[in-house]
């Protein structure tokens, strides 16, 4: 069951919507600002982030807390808390509409049916007092119209659809009935239950077991395959990322540092901050030496530093790096040719290449 | 049981070799069958034990001055009650820890206090770890207050000051409050708090699991440092496979309130022969995505069974794909297996241990085959063709 | 800072409390609304940021404790100032009544039953032609006492059973809870009624200790509540590995955390007891006249309120003000000790 089916050979299975040609990206957030109003000034928690998602295709966004990569996916599903957040700018253009000019009883309608969200603590975004299985018929019962008796026998064929055994039996059951792992599935159950063409998944494995994370990712991998839908996967590690990504983007203090395929940026980064973050990972020729550590902390969002923002934690930083916010330079190889998919905001990201 | 490993392995000059020096130094803590029972109790007024977490269940290892000795499992293994225990947090239910010699998991009162100079501890999370409403002087000189003989009244300013800047933190921070840090300068402040009394053993509960990718680097590093500086004994606790292997010279495998395999980082590594070890390091992401594509992955069926109703015999057989009739009814006792060789050979609790297939030639394979089938012989048990790979669930691809 | 090079972690002040201010990422999603925690953490980084560099100069002179810094802090809250001032004021005209006037507040004149203000009497005459101001002056002594005395009573009961049940858990739970629950199941007038009235004697320190009695379970079950919360934090077992005592546990490091909803609910419990205190001597079973009372002012001044409302709206308006000024020294000692608002 190992997620070697997550890569090429999904994205040229046959297209379940005809809609979506391959220049038309399922998703495509363009600028987006999002701004953080409290009393004490303003955060800008993402400042000008722009991915696009195919369906079938995994992006995952990987940053570390502060990075803004859970914020700018809420303001995707349109889920932010207004205020204090509010979107400042850009768009989401989402099977050709831009969601920011929806109505929220539009936008309604999309999330759960059109996009659905998998959360990182399915404890807790299970109602404990509710059975799965209600918890589950009701998408159907709302969104569709089923009734009582109908809604049941979906449901545990959802559950049977994420493997939780015994479905039959179980789904009377309540939450805390069930392990982590289970509920995780259950989670993605009621994610998937209006087969929606966008999932968008917030640290989805980070509570749970490393013999659990494996099979709820490959659950995750094969029903985003089946399904044909597209994926942005946001966590902070490393492993995880690598295991299923198509592409990454890598997010630093609410911008995007380095787009690039899974491959590539693995092999070779092009921005410091994914260079470091690759290099603090143990490994066997390293043991008993000291680890390598990206020096200081991320920066307040209050006061991000001007020029890029990592520039007092880069090893590299000159003086252009503080006073000019680095724009996303295409990456080229040696001979100039682009390199597809790749950019890094780094004024020096040849030189990283090079490192 | 550990001591017998050492023995055995001694025995057989050309393996001793492998083994890292350190395992040869001086005991500092041993533990011994230990085991932590929290009793379920039902009824409000008249309360009835019905039953009990058996959250550690037998566990003996050896601690080594100087070493680090990881321990990993998964949640629910019994890993962070074990770190209880020895803090003698909790009560032993039985078995017996012994720090230099001395039976530590029965003390109170004065004698317990002052062997707690000697063993501390580093907390998981740390947001709630330092006390919010105490200044990070406060909470640094604290141990001092409870052990006023460490540090004379006049000193502990300074010897606060000293621990902070041991930690890497500037030492004029003494007057702020925990929350005005970052969750890495939070470590360093329980990290400084541990290290006040100058202990030879720090248990480290899950150290860096909190903390940012970026930072946990640091963390381990000061650790490392700190370990050489004061020739200080580590058991790390974490469940991250990667940086357990970074930080320790020996490793512990625990699977539901059992040991399950124990050895150095290289034998459990790369030499694992219990079927969970193999499933748990099998299962860990590897930051690599060519690696994706030759994954070797073992997908365990099913969850891990409750504590309070673990499986007879083996606890893991239930998801083992190796498992026999004889798992039900014999309980794999932690020791080396007479029938591996090399580095192989270490503490495994497993009727079948062998390592995986994919490693081995044919000839290593048949001769842990009849030697299991010899075992099972003796032991008057069916297991049928026991040795390597049979049976049940399959490692997938 | 004059060696900040050698930490490699910045100085959080100047570099400011930072996105590290938040949850770490493995915490990060456990809720719902991260936008909003995002936000809150945010809100606590700039707060911190706020502060100039000076303090770290001061720091290098000594180091301090709680509650020196929530002394510090208090005496800068003007919330803490006015209430402060409010309550010496009111604790003054209890104590010292005849500094604030001089006329009898027994001595009534029929004549001018709930008569106007005049010269000499400011607040005019009540419905038996007493006069109002010197009754609300005197008031203050009965109400306040029944007041403090009532909450320091319950709050220090309340806190000391449920703070030990709390903490011991087991058996002493089990019987501190169920004590607490008998007296919670008695109805507090009736209780009033069938205790006060076979009680010759009507001091006022009899009904101070009957709303003691019938008061501290409430403040026990959120005592105990705290204590419980805050017993399973990380930083008690961390006390607890270094040696620390029960007493020091329970001093140094529950009480400081378990203390803030004590407060609340006690403050609020001071104003509540002070209208018992009017209920009762309404009922009759309270205070009695010689005694002079707000609260038997108030309950005397209910039918009249129509034809006179300034009766009525004296003492009540001197009761709210000292209910207020209480609830405000609370929430300032409340937030003095808690170190993330400063």
């Amino acid at each position: 069951m190992s997620s070697s089916t997550s890569t090429s050979s999904r994205s040229t299975e046959p297209r379940r919507d005809t809609t979506d040609s391959k220049d038309a990206p399922l998703l495509e957030v363009r600028g987006l600002h999002v701004e953080f109003h409290t009393r004490e000034g303003v955060a800008k928690a993402v400042n000008g982030v722009d991915y696009s998602v195919r369906a079938g295709e995994t992006l995952a966004i990987l940053g570390e807390s502060g990075s803004g990569k859970s914020v700018s996916a809420q303001a995707v599903m349109g889920i932010l808390d207004s205020p204090p957040a509010k979107i400042t700018g850009g768009e989401i253009v989402f099977k050709g509409r831009d969601l920011l000019t929806l109505g929220s009883e539009e936008r309604r309608k999309i999330r759960g049916a059109q996009m659905a969200m998998v959360f990182q603590d399915a404890l807790s975004s299970l109602n404990p007092v509710h059975t799965v299985g209600m918890q589950l018929g009701e998408m159907y019962r709302v969104h569709k119209g089923l009734n009582r008796k109908d809604a049941k026998a979906k449901a545990i064929e959802m559950m049977d659809r994420v493997r939780i055994p015994a479905a039959a039996q179980r789904v009377g059951d309540y939450p805390h009935q069930f392990s982590g792992g289970m509920r995780q599935r259950i989670m993605i159950a009621m994610a998937l239950a209006l087969e929606p063409d966008l999932i968008i998944a917030d640290e989805p494995t980070t509570a749970l077991d490393v013999t659990v994370q494996a099979q709820v990712m490959d659950l995750l991998a094969e029903l985003q395959a089946e399904y044909h839908m597209g994926l942005i996967l946001i966590t902070h590690d490393l492993g995880v990322v690598a295991d299923v990504a198509d592409k990454i983007a890598v997010m630093y203090a609410g911008r995007i540092v380095e787009t690039a395929p899974v491959h590539e940026l693995y092999a070779n980064p092009a921005h410091p901050y994914t260079r470091g973050l690759l290099d603090s990972i143990p490994r066997l020729d390293q043991k008993g030496q000291e680890l390598y550590a990206i020096k200081g902390l991320p920066p307040n969002l209050l006061r991000i530093p001007p020029g890029c923002a990592f520039n007092p934690r880069c090893p590299r930083a000159q003086d252009i790096c503080r006073t000019t916010v680095p724009p996303l330079f295409e990456v080229t190889d040696d001979e100039g040719v682009p390199a597809p998919g790749r950019a890094s905001a780094c004024h020096f990201w040849k030189e990283t290449l090079h490192d | 049981m550990t001591d017998g490993a050492t023995a055995l392995s001694a025995a057989q000059p050309g393996e001793t070799a492998f083994k890292q020096p350190v395992q040869h130094g001086e005991a500092i803590l041993e533990v011994r069958d230990l085991v932590k029972h929290f009793p379920l109790t039902k009824g409000v007024v008249i309360k009835k034990t019905v039953g009990a977490v058996k959250a550690v269940d037998g566990v003996s290892f050896d601690l080594v001055k100087g070493e680090t000795l990881g321990i990993v499992g998964e949640s629910g293994c019994g890993k962070s009650t074990l770190a209880k225990v020895l803090m003698n947090l909790e009560p032993a239910t039985a078995g017996s820890v012994r720090y230099k010699g001395e039976e530590i998991s029965k003390l109170s009162g004065p004698a317990l206090k002052a062997v707690r100079r000697n063993i501390q501890m580093v907390f998981q999370d740390p947001y709630t770890s330092l006390n919010p409403r105490m200044t990070v002087g406060d909470i640094i000189g604290e141990p001092f207050q409870i052990h006023p003989e460490v540090a004379p009244k006049g000193d502990r300013r300074k010897a606060v000051q000293d621990l902070l800047d041991v930690v890497g933190l500037n030492p004029e921070y003494i007057n702020r409050y925990p929350h005005q840090f970052s969750g890495g300068q939070r470590q360093r402040i329980g990290i400084a708090r541990g290290l006040a009394l100058r202990p030879e053993i720090i248990i480290c509960d899950e150290p860096v699991s909190a903390l940012d990718v970026s930072v946990q680097a640091q963390v381990i590093n000061l650790l490392d440092q700190l370990q050489k500086e004061f020739n200080l004994s580590y058991m790390f606790i974490a469940h991250d496979l990667s940086i357990v292997r970074h930080i320790s010279d020996r490793v512990g495998v625990m699977y539901l309130g059992k040991m399950v395999e124990i050895g150095t980082d290289l034998e459990i590594y790369e030499h694992a022969t219990h079927p969970y070890t193999q499933a748990l390091l099998s299962a860990v992401p590897l930051p690599d995505p060519a690696a994706r594509e030759s994954r070797d992955r073992i997908v365990l069926v099913g969850d891990v069974p409750s504590p309070a109703n673990p499986p007879s015999g083996c606890r893991f057989r239930t998801r083992c794909w190796k498992a026999q009739d004889r798992c039900a009814t014999e309980v794999p006792l932690l020791a080396s297996p007479s029938w591996l060789g090399g580095l192989a050979r270490h503490d495994s609790a497993c009727h079948f241990a062998a390592e995986r297939e994919i490693e081995h030639s044919a000839a290593e394979r048949e001769i842990g085959h009849s030697a299991a089938e010899r075992e099972n012989g003796e032991n008057g048990g069916n297991g049928g063709n026991g040795g390597n790979g049979g049976g049940g669930a399959a490692p997938i691809e | 800072m004059p060696d900040q090079g050698k930490y490699n972690e910045s100085d959080p002040l100047s570099e400011a409390g930072s996105g590290d201010e938040e949850m770490p990422s493995a915490v990060e999603s456990r809720t719902f609304d991260l936008g909003t925690m995002e936000g809150q953490t945010l809100i606590k980084a700039e707060r911190l940021a706020d502060h100039p560099e000076t303090p770290a100069l001061e720091d290098r002179v000594v180091a301090r404790s709680l509650w020196q810094d929530a002394w510090r802090d208090l005496r800068r809250n003007p919330i803490f100032i006015i209430s402060g001032l409010l309550i010496i004021f009111l604790v003054i005209m209890a104590l010292w009544p005849t500094l604030f006037t001089s006329t009898n507040p027994l001595k009534c004149d029929l004549a001018k039953s709930q008569a106007g203000a005049e010269s000499g009497h400011p607040f005019g005459f009540d419905n038996q032609g007493c006069d109002v101001y010197a009754r609300t002056v005197h008031g203050a002594r009965a109400s306040i006492t029944v007041g403090v005395c009532a909450t320091a009573g319950a709050a220090l009961t309340g806190t000391l059973l449920g703070g030990l049940a709390g903490f011991f858990g087991g058996w002493l739970d089990s019987v501190v809870s169920r004590i607490a629950d008998v007296f919670f199941g008695i109805p507090i007038l009736l209780g009033g009624l069938v205790f006060l009235s076979v009680i010759p004697s009507q001091s006022i320190w009899i009904v101070v200790a009957f709303i003691v009695v019938l008061g501290w379970p409430q403040l026990a079950r959120i005592a105990r509540g705290a204590v419980i919360t805050a017993k399973q934090q990380d930083y008690v077992t961390a006390a607890r590995a270094l040696g620390a005592g029960n007493a020091r546990l329970m001093l140094r490091h529950i009480l400081p955390n378990a203390v803030a909803p004590i407060i609340v609910v006690a403050t609020i419990a001071l104003g509540t007891y002070i209208s018992l205190e009017a209920t009762l001597s309404f009922l009759g079973v309270g205070l009695k006249p010689p005694t002079v009372s707000w609260g038997i002012d108030i309950s005397a001044a209910a039918d009249t309120f129509r034809n006179a409302p300034h009766i009525l709206l004296y003492p009540a308006g001197a009761l709210s003000i000292t209910v207020l000024a209480f609830i405000m020294l609370g929430d300032a000692v409340r937030d003095a000790l808690d170190p993330k608002l400063r």
